[in-house]
């Protein structure tokens, strides 16, 4: 016999798909119910294995390069037959960046050994992202807002997080696109300069910060909790090293 | 995908291709064969192409993996009829030889839930696929399966018994074997 919530609260309070009222009051049901809790813990059991199995099963390269060979070849016939507009070369020129940004990250990220080939991608995200204009995709210093607005659009927790009273001011974030993957970017301003800090999962351990530069642009990259940073900029590199150990404390 | 003007193209390289893995994995767990899916998927991603024009905005990849899903059902239904009525299916799958030795225990529980997931009827596997891999919200998954919420909710609900039975049953299988 099982509990009448066991198809409907119990499964959105396991999903954290519950309001916080509605948990509250569905713990409070926990306590005296005997199924759902055993339920729970196998839900809870079921999941964790599926998430060790890993069995997500990423697109083979040769469906990339299908669905590419597809768009190609047609873009490249209606640039003859039209007059060239501006738009159009942006387009362009904006493909090939991805294009290229895409190809190091993808061959770099799975190494070890990677930090000028990455440093190299995220630059160029970073100048593309000042080039195109296009630097949030939500406009906001509120750290409740920005994590909401991220919220169900990235596989991992991106902790925002506004620093104005250290000098770096949250100004929003947006999702980018590096190796036709997601990733996500928080924006801050410090003392007139724009800081794009990239962020992404990895299986990586916790690193303390590797730093670089690049065409007149300072970044520097660390990695913990399972989460990769790269802070880019063209403030000096010690405003990003204390940015680096803001979101590290 | 002769539709797209050069700033659509770009959109649609922008907003869409990020999701062809998520596009894929749904199609894999779908179609339960590898082959399979990476032709239903590429035809899914033509129709979205196709369809661009009308998407204005929003949740990209529910968007994409709605066209994937409507995909592989007529893709099913056209090839493998059966599978769409089937409720529970043992037979579906032969049980699996032995794992030997060397083989991880990771590799092993690997092929077990795959072997259990392949088996849930497809409805219910996707909810699961779409929630415990692709990490969806519940109203994501509703606009991509295009049930109400509470339906949603009692798939997830029947998917997760369904494959902690199939679990259990194999395993105990297992276990007398080796008696």
């Amino acid at each position: 016999m099982r509990c009448d919530f066991a198809d409907s609260l119990l499964q959105g309070y396991f999903d954290g798909e519950l309001s916080s009222a509605s948990a509250v009051e569905f713990e409070r049901h926990l306590q005296q119910c005997t199924h759902c809790p055993v339920e729970l813990v196998d839900m809870d059991l079921l999941s964790e294995r599926l998430q060790i199995a890993q069995l997500y099963e990423s697109a083979p390269a040769s469906l990339r390069k299908k669905i590419r060979a597809n768009l190609r070849p047609v873009a490249a016939a209606t640039a003859m037959s039209q007059p060239l507009r501006w738009h159009w070369l942006a387009a362009a020129a904006v493909l090939l960046l991805l294009v290229i940004a895409g190809w190091r990250v993808n061959s770099v990220l799975r190494t070890d050994d990677y930090q000028a080939e990455l440093a190299e991608a995220i630059v160029d995200a970073h100048v593309l992202s000042l080039q195109s204009g296009h630097l949030t995709g939500i406009s906001s210093n509120d750290e409740q807002a920005v994590n909401g607005w991220f919220k169900g659009r990235l596989k991992f927790v991106l902790p925002a997080r506004d620093f104005a009273n250290d000098g770096f001011t949250l100004q929003g974030g947006r999702l980018d696109v590096v190796d036709e993957r997601s990733v996500a970017v928080l924006v801050y301003t410090s003392t007139g300069h724009l800081i794009n800090v990239f962020v992404w999962p990895t299986q990586g351990r916790d690193t303390s910060a590797q730093v670089g530069s690049r065409q007149g642009y300072q970044w520097v990259d660390w990695r913990k909790g399972r989460i990769e940073f790269c802070a880019v900029s063209d403030a000096p590199t010690s405003d990003l090293q204390q940015l680096q150990r803001l979101f590290t404390n | 995908m002769n539709d797209l003007d050069a700033e659509d193209r770009l959109r649609f390289e922008q907003l869409v291709l990020p999701h062809v893995d998520a596009a894929f994995n749904l199609a894999r767990w779908l179609l339960r064969r590898r082959e399979d899916a990476e032709e239903v998927a590429q035809e899914a991603l033509l129709r979205a192409c196709r369809s661009f024009h009308g998407f204005r905005g929003g949740d990209a990849r529910a968007w994409l993996l709605q066209i994937v899903r409507n995909t592989c059902y007529s893709w099913l239904e056209n090839n493998r009829p059966r599978e769409l009525m089937v409720e529970f299916d043992e037979e579906l799958h032969p049980r699996p030889v032995a794992t030997p030795e060397s083989i991880a225990i990771a590799d092993e529980d690997r092929e077990r839930l795959t072997r259990g997931l392949e088996t849930l009827p497809p409805r219910f596997r996707e909810v699961l696929v779409l929630r415990e891999l692709e990490g969806c919200s519940y109203k994501e998954i509703a606009a991509i399966t295009s049930m109400p919420m509470g339906t949603v909710m009692s798939s997830l609900s029947r998917a997760r018994r369904q494959l902690c039975s199939a679990l259990t049953s194999s395993s105990h299988k297992e276990a007398v074997r080796e008696v």
